[in-house]
């Protein structure tokens, strides 16, 4: 090996061979589509989910612990940044929701043309948009 | 069983060359570098499946208790089909949780000295916490 560089290209096949393989432009140079958006998208509803357990656990714990731990958990969610809380939480779980529904498609083989992965990225983001918006109603009247 | 190939790549040039002391059994049996195959990759998608159902009835369920007092959600986990899926919930999702957070951590954390400490962070965090939602959720179901 003459170049240390060449160290990231080389990769192996299935059989144990050696091969050089070439590495892909850094992901700045692409510009922004609708299937790689949708794609750390996913990844990004899924990192605030996981915050969202947060509340999930607190408002567990508090029915569990006292009427006043209650209280301390609904308070939060009817003040502003309860409500900007959920309505992240609701739109996070919408979307990784039904892109998730999306990637077990391909995960059992369906809908990898071109044309129908860019139907079902917008179906996606439509049926996220419709799901959040009733959901966030029915939150808001249900406070 | 061992076969020694001499292993060169027909691009890469007389240069790159190595030995590969492992049968072709001996490859399969170790699963790949991760040592465990394909179990994460199913596990995650065996969770996510579960979670639809999951996710459906909780919302439902989550709209029908906001805004009410603590002893109509008691009421409510004292119901047995309630508090099994309210449990199941928690465990799938706390399971899926550190699934895929073990995988960001993996694809963006490279210095070894902090990716271990924060996989075992992430770990401890999604079981104390679904730990948490889980004994809280069997308080409610046993005591009200």
């Amino acid at each position: 090996m003459t170049n240390p560089r060449d160290a990231l290209t080389i990769a192996r096949t299935s059989d144990g061979r050696l091969v050089r393989r070439p590495l892909s432009p850094h992901l700045q140079a692409y510009k922004p589509q609708i299937t790689s958006v949708l794609s750390i998208m996913n990844r990004m509803t899924g990192i605030a989910l996981s915050v969202g357990t947060l509340l999930l656990v607190w408002w567990f714990v508090a029915a569990a612990s006292s009427d006043s731990a209650y209280a301390g958990v609904s308070g939060f969610m009817r003040s502003p940044l309860g409500l900007l809380f959920l309505f992240g939480w609701i739109a996070s779980l919408w979307y990784h929701f039904c892109n998730g529904i999306r990637h077990l498609a391909w995960d059992a083989g369906m809908g990898f043309e071109l044309p129908t992965v860019y139907a079902t990225g917008w179906a996606v983001v439509g049926a996220t948009g419709v799901l959040t918006v009733v959901t966030m109603i029915a939150v808001v009247m249900a406070l | 069983m061992s076969e020694i190939a001499k292993a060169s790549a027909t691009k890469a040039g007389p240069d790159l060359r190595v030995d590969v002391m492992q049968s072709q059994l001996g490859r399969a049996r170790g699963l790949g570098s991760a040592k465990s195959g394909t179990h994460h990759w199913w596990v995650e998608r065996v969770t996510s499946v579960a979670l639809i159902p999951l996710t459906i009835w909780f919302v439902i369920v989550a709209l029908r208790l906001v805004g009410h007092t603590r002893a109509d959600v008691a009421h409510w986990a004292a119901n047995p089909i309630n508090a099994t899926l309210a449990a199941a919930l928690v465990i799938v999702t706390f399971h899926h949780t550190q699934l895929g957070l073990q995988v960001v951590i993996e694809d963006y954390v490279h210095a070894e000295s902090l990716k271990l400490p924060s996989l075992l962070v992430i770990k401890g965090a999604a079981f104390l916490l679904g730990l948490a939602g889980l004994l809280s959720i069997l308080k409610l179901a046993f005591t009200g």
